[in-house]
């Protein structure tokens, strides 16, 4: 049933070079010798050299990975304790408004948001800079984690739990022994998905930047509204590939992962 | 109630109500304020120093003068229905265009489909202002498509498709087709393909049996992804704002420069606030059709 047909292998071919012919585009002309971003002018790597000597893109990557550092970190604790107040938590007063809390964020206009909260660290007079974009980046970041965590408790069986509560252990330990190290790959990917968040995020970040901190996507928004740039584009370059190798590296660990489980379970069955 | 159960419900709870919830009232809040030149720039601030009276002052000075602003001035219609327009043009061409990819991927060989899935999930991780930015250089006017389009002989002289409402579509349709890609391919993976043996052995052609069978069974992962489009497109702001002309009106552009450039934060909000109450509808769509999906699978 499954073969290639010619529709198919078009409609893949051309979706495809949809989908990646820009990027493609920028990563051959960040080694482009010449500045004019049309012409090609020959192989060079000047514009890395020119990249990595620009203080206010390296000073913005450095905000933007300590943002992302300690946002996707508080994320993860809030989203996974989210997620299982969703899931466990049983009954309890507002839990109704709870569940749309974690949900809403995630179809929230970016505008919205940013735009609330700035209104209120003003109106709390807290002052604006890295820490506030931390509790904004935490706050939108931690729905997400929650979403992922929370299908992975869903579909896992309750029962080993409770096999480990009636032999003696604390709840908590029932959840550190068992729960957590089951539900491991979705609170790791949530947080993956919780830092990429706060990396790509340019508007909420541009709404509670104070003056004193700026983004890596604040800084390349506000140079890119100039026009196309040599320098951008090896800066662009050099995330593609980080996403690449990391998304790709990421891929093989979780087939491996899942490969090894379909071993032990065999295993498992046949020594039964 | 144990204290350990408390604090793990009460330690998210409160972040949400205070960094979710509070700022969504003061946005309501505000915008039923007027504007004034102070710090905060609107008035009334609320007293609590001044006790009942204080805070009876403090309700008697809300009004919606801001909305019937927003309804009078010509510019706040015409950015929410292009807005309305644009993303809806944009979520049809996704459709169009992400069906078949999907389909595609979901009749593909086997072995190739972690690799296809891989190459439609790293666009979802690469950042979003990157791929907005990849646009630029290719529509600008010397730009590839540009060059490409006069070189097969289309078009003698360069188009401006670059700040036009033509490149907010391309921009829209490029960046967001990951999002309609992927629920349609779940969809269309689960689909049994003994069913569509069975209506081409009652007599349907394969096109017949691609409408009659394949599209109603994939009609769950179709209506996510338009949702999943949608929504965000609606209130976009970066791309209108890099792509798109100061001809360009898209209600998240509009709500941003009334902000930033006017200063106006009473309006602002109020564009917010009536934002939201147009998203509401389309939320409220996505989530049943989510709970059914979920129903269907259990």
């Amino acid at each position: 049933m499954r073969r290639l047909t010619w529709f198919n292998a078009t409609s893949l071919t051309l979706g495809f070079a949809f989908l990646y012919i820009p990027m493609i585009v920028v990563i051959v002309y960040s080694f482009n010798e010449s500045r004019l971003v049309t012409v090609w002018g020959g192989f060079s790597t000047k514009w890395y050299g020119e990249l990595l000597q620009n203080e206010a893109f390296l000073d913005a990557a450095w905000v933007t990975f300590k943002v992302g550092f300690f946002s996707s970190i508080i994320a993860t604790v809030l989203g996974t304790m989210g997620a299982y107040v969703l899931v466990r938590g049983g009954r309890f007063y507002g839990r109704t408004l709870f569940s749309g809390m974690i949900y809403a964020p995630l179809v929230m206009p970016e505008v919205i948001t940013g735009l609330s909260l700035l209104l209120l660290f003003i109106s709390i007079g807290l002052d604006r800079g890295m820490f506030t974009i931390i509790l904004a980046h935490a706050t939108f970041s931690m729905c997400y984690v929650s979403v992922v965590v929370s299908s992975r408790l869903v579909s896992f069986d309750r029962s080993v739990e409770e096999a480990a509560l009636d032999l003696g252990c604390t709840p908590f330990e029932a959840f550190r022994l068992v729960t957590l190290p089951i539900i491991a790959p979705a609170v790791i990917s949530g947080w993956l998905l919780a830092l990429t968040l706060s990396l790509d995020d340019l508007v909420i970040a541009s709404f509670v930047a104070g003056p004193s901190a700026t983004t890596l996507p604040i800084k390349v928004f506000s140079s890119i509204r100039l026009g196309v740039s040599p320098e951008i584009n090896a800066l662009s370059t050099i995330l593609i590939g980080i996403v690449t190798i990391g998304t790709i590296a990421a891929s093989l660990t979780t087939k491996r992962a899942v490969a090894r489980r379909q071993r032990e379970e065999q295993m498992a069955e046949q020594s039964a | 109630m144990n204290l350990r159960r408390f604090s793990l419900i009460a330690v998210p709870y409160l972040w949400l109500l205070g960094l979710f919830l509070i700022p969504f009232l003061i946005v309501f809040k505000i915008s039923v304020s007027d504007i004034a030149l102070s710090i905060p720039p609107y008035t009334p601030t609320l007293e609590l120093s001044e006790g009942w009276g204080g805070i009876k002052d403090f309700f008697s000075q809300l009004d919606f003068e801001n909305f019937e602003f927003l309804a009078t001035d010509d510019l706040y219609w015409k950015s929410y229905l292009s807005s309305v327009q644009i993303a809806l043009i944009s979520t049809f061409i996704c459709l169009l265009i992400g069906f078949p990819i999907a389909y595609g991927m979901a009749n593909a060989p086997k072995e190739w489909q972690p690799t296809l899935m891989l190459l439609v999930i790293l666009p979802f991780w690469t950042s979003f202002l990157i791929r907005v930015y990849s646009l630029i250089g290719i529509l600008s006017q010397e730009g590839m498509l540009n060059q490409f389009l006069m070189w097969i002989g289309v078009i003698n002289d360069p188009l401006t498709i670059l700040n036009t409402n033509i490149a907010v579509y391309i921009g829209i349709v490029y960046t967001y087709c990951p999002f309609m890609i992927l629920p349609i391919y779940a969809t269309l993976i689960k689909l049994d393909g003994s069913l569509l043996e069975a209506a081409e052995d009652l007599g349907c052609s394969r096109t017949e049996a691609f409408w009659r069978v394949t599209v109603p069974l994939s009609k769950a992962g179709i209506i996510a992804g338009c949702f999943l489009v949608f929504i965000p497109a609606l209130g976009e702001f970066v791309i209108p704002s890099l792509l798109g002309g100061s001809d360009t009106l898209m209600i998240g552009k509009v709500l941003y420069e009334e902000f930033f450039a006017n200063r106006d934060w009473p309006v602002a909000s109020a564009v917010a606030v009536i934002l939201l109450l147009i998203l509401i509808v389309p939320i409220v769509l996505y989530q049943r059709n989510e709970q059914k999906m979920m129903e269907a699978e259990q």
